[in-house]
């Protein structure tokens, strides 16, 4: 199943590593990661996309919980929540026809063109993961040159209230204090 | 998984406090140096108080001595040349035992902490000597061993050069440390101090490592910095909420075939008397692992022996029939569980443990407590005291029963030794210690068969009183271990039992032992094999004996003269305890050859993987 996991950790040198030799430790891919600051000085987000089944991310998400520097650890997957992925596509655009169809598809995708030469353009796209996977898939009949994309970030929804306690998808190990399996 | 769980503590919802974190460092140091002031002339300690600027190998060795260090196992480097330069000012206030190989310090630094429960100190230098204290390091953390590891590093601007005596050691280590550190700023390092001595030691203890790039030992700090840890990683949990413990109280007393399952977790809380009172008031048997040993008192009525692959037929029979386990402070072990689609599977299992990752990591508790075991325990007493006596009374008729079934277990299958005139048996040789040491020694173990022999004919009395390898199973552990624990308790009997194979991964720390006149006690079984390892071979390998045979080694005796040690030998049973008695009261160093019988098996054994109840007798 694929999990999105945000993680509070202190910005320091290595603690990133930390996080990042969990996964690995268990031969668990990575699908993405980003890391960003936060409103708090000090203070990153990270964002990890991963594919496993739900007690082996809650296995890694309680010890990431343990490590040091690491404040919070919880599954956004659970509650309703937005996901967030930009994309820079270097595409080719070698006659006036070409340029006028990508034009099209960037207005219905909400795209950008950032940059473009006599015969290539580089488009900016962003938006979940099915919105980016099919711009760029249409646009592969035009031959792409390079795809950079940055990975997901994740918020969870107003709707959704990380903030009462006994919401039990709060998978933050340190959350979890006793509980009785029913 | 998760959905299942209904969070009862509501309130106990711990979110670390995150900010600015103060160690208030510098106030510490000041009363350090009001205190070391009355020190002598020649050493660091008086010459100086703690509010001049200093460099950063004489804050190091203060922060040491802060936190309680008085005794530091290490070998000197290029990279750590200042700081040793420091300790040899502060030599009164601190001792450094020079090991001879760097896995040899953090094993001695382990038995130190494991003897006392305070947090063990090593220092090694850069580049090799890192890598040789990894083993060490990693031993520390699979048993949760509270350690500061010191490690000197290149100078901060040549880091990633490939300098000489270069190595990632923050990136070697993060496996396997609780926490580590790479100092970038000497006003950093006192706080850093600080924490790595909290860290190491609070919840669930373990190894942290410091490295410091030489350049930062030799700068002066002006001023320190205290405010630079940016979350206080407060690993105590909250208290257990009143409903949890009513549940478990419930569940416990209503229990017919109850068991109780406990391991270091006991040790490490200083638990055993609450366990006690618990399952005296509840007159439930008690089983607990490897790391356990001397938890609870071996020889105590309700106690069923060790569990696990070498442990005892009633104590495995107990829980594969058990209707209730109590898993305290232990992590579901394979070498406890062995298949574990059948350990315990008509139990309800209720799971405390201080790390909330032990929790379901290898098998789904139908309840669990995150709390350290002492805490837990006690609440628990209070909570069963303040039941009817009514209650409690019906509890206990209805496990008379399964007291029936326990006792027929414990009466069919006891730890067997067989006893002959021309040779000596292992286990003859567990047993006599034990009887000439009345008991009380501390017993370190290396790893192997030697190690299982003394688990089970060695009755342990007291926490702390049996120190082993036990999540890493590291040869070479036992001798230093041994020397770092005999430290820590002088007027104490420590006695390493050991391989004739692991004896030989670290037998350099006899001269050690010799130097600082440590009154260490080695017991050699000497079984010309790399025993366990021919064992396996002999059942499962079809007597394919592979590699392990050690029939040519030194003469032990020999080499022990060769050290300035004594050297005694006992090659049959008549000899047996003559040598122990006079190793024994040697007033220095003994090393002990005990030419034992060459091809005897530790049974029973749950061969790996396998329902415990498929258990080999003999
Ligand atoms: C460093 C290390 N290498 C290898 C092993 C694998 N191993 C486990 S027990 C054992 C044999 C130990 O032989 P010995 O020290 O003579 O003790 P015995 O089993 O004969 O009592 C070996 C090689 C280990 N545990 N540790």
């Amino acid at each position: 199943m694929r999990n999105t996991l945000s993680i509070l950790v202190a910005n320091e040198p290595g603690e990133l590593s930390r996080i990042v030799g969990l996964f690995s430790a268990r031969g668990y891919n990575i699908e993405t990661i980003t890391v960003g600051t936060t409103l708090e000085e000090g203070w990153s987000r990270c964002t990890i996309v991963t594919e496993g089944d739900d007690s082996v991310i809650e296995q890694i998400l309680k010890q990431c919980a343990r490590l040091a520097r690491v404040r919070e650890a919880k599954s956004v997957t659970k509650l309703p929540h937005i996901e967030r992925e930009m994309a820079l596509i270097d595409v080719n655009a070698k006659t006036p026809a070409d340029r006028q169809e990508i034009k099209n598809l960037v207005d219905i995708f909400r795209a950008k063109v950032v940059d473009i030469s006599h015969d290539r353009m580089i488009l900016e796209a962003s938006g979940n993961k099915e919105k980016v996977d099919r711009f760029i898939g249409l646009l592969e009949s035009f031959q792409l040159n390079e795809v950079a994309r940055t990975g997901y970030v994740a918020i969870n929804r107003l709707t959704a209230d990380t903030r009462s306690a006994d919401t039990p998808v709060r998978m933050s190990a340190k959350h979890e204090q006793a509980a009785v399996n029913t | 998984m998760m959905s299942k769980l209904k969070t009862i503590q509501k309130k106990a919802v711990i979110r670390k406090e995150g900010g600015l974190f103060d160690f208030s460092g510098t106030e510490i140091m000041r009363d350090a140096a009001s205190v070391t002031a009355a020190g002598e002339d020649t050493t660091g300690s008086s010459e100086d108080t703690a509010d001049k600027p200093m460099r950063g190998a004489e804050i190091l060795v203060r922060g040491l001595i802060r936190n309680g260090v008085d005794k530091i196992f290490g070998l000197p480097g290029g990279a750590v040349l200042h700081i040793y330069d420091e300790l040899w000012r502060f030599r009164d206030e601190i001792t450094h035992y020079l090991v001879r190989h760097e896995q040899g310090a953090v094993h001695a630094a382990e038995g130190y902490a494991r003897a006392t429960g305070k947090v063990g100190a090593a220092l090694v230098t850069s580049g090799p000597g890192a890598t040789n204290a990894i083993t060490g390091i990693a031993t520390a953390y699979m048993d949760s061993i509270p350690l500061v590891v010191i490690t000197g590093q290149v100078p901060l601007p040549v880091i990633g050069t490939d300098a000489f005596q270069e190595v990632d050691t923050f990136g070697l280590t993060l496996p396997i440390v609780k926490h580590s550190y790479l100092v970038r700023d000497v006003r950093d390092l006192a706080a850093i101090i600080d924490e790595a001595f909290h860290i190491a030691a609070s919840g669930k203890p373990g190894p942290v490592v410091i490295d410091v790039p030489k350049d930062i030992t030799a700068q002066i700090c002006e001023e320190p910095r205290t405010k630079f840890a940016r979350v206080f990683a407060d690993d105590v949990p909250p208290a257990a909420d009143e409903a949890i413990l009513d549940t478990i109280t419930d569940r416990l007393i209503n229990a017919e075939r109850p068991i109780f399952y406990v391991g270091g977790g006991i040790v490490t809380s200083g638990a055993s008397d609450d366990l006690m009172k618990v399952v005296e008031l509840l007159q439930a048997p008690v089983t607990p692992t490897l790391m356990g040993l001397g938890g609870f008192p071996t020889a105590h009525k309700l106690s069923l022996g060790m569990l696990g692959m070498h442990g005892t037929y009633a104590a495995n029979m107990g829980v594969s029939e058990a209707d209730l386990l109590v898993a305290v402070g232990v992590r579901f072990d394979d070498r406890v569980t062995g298949k574990l689609a059948t350990f315990a599977s008509q139990a309800e299992i209720i799971h405390i443990d201080i790390d909330p990752s032990n929790i379901g990591k290898v098998k789904q508790p139908h309840i669990s407590l995150v709390s350290d075991a002492k805490s837990a325990l006690q609440r628990i007493a209070t909570k069963l005291e303040s039941r009817e006596g009514a209650a409690l009374n019906a509890g206990k008729a209805k496990r008379e029963e399964w007291w029936k079934k326990l006792r027929a277990w414990l009466d069919s299958v006891p730890f067997g030794c067989k006893y002959s005139e021309t040779e000596i048996n292992p286990q003859q040789v567990i047993e006599e210690l034990h009887r000439i040491t009345q008991g009380v020694a501390i017993i370190v173990t290396d790893v192997g068969q030697h190690q299982m022999w003394a688990a089970q004919f060695y009755p342990f009395k007291r926490s702390r009183q049996w120190i082993t390898s036990g999540g890493l199973g590291t040869m070479g552990f036992g001798l230093p271990a041994a020397m770092g624990a005999q430290l820590a308790c002088p007027d104490k009997t420590v006695v390493a039992v050991v391989g004739d194979g692991g004896f030989q991964m670290t037998n350099q720390e006899i001269i050690t032992a010799i130097q600082y006149k440590i009154p260490l006690k080695v017991l050699i079984m000497n079984n010309g094999y790399l025993g366990m390892v021919r064992q396996w071979q002999e059942m499962f390998y079809d007597r394919a004996y592979s590699e392990v045979d050690l029939s040519i080694s030194p003469d032990f005796v020999k080499l022990a003269e060769a050290y300035g040690a004594l050297g005694l030998r006992a090659k049959i049973p008549s000899e047996l305890a003559e040598v122990l008695e006079k190793g024994l009261a040697h007033d220095g160093v003994t090393i002990m050859d005990i030419v034992v019988s060459k091809e005897e098996n530790v049974f029973p054994i749950i061969p790996a993987g396998q329902d415990t109840r498929n258990m080999i007798l003999k």
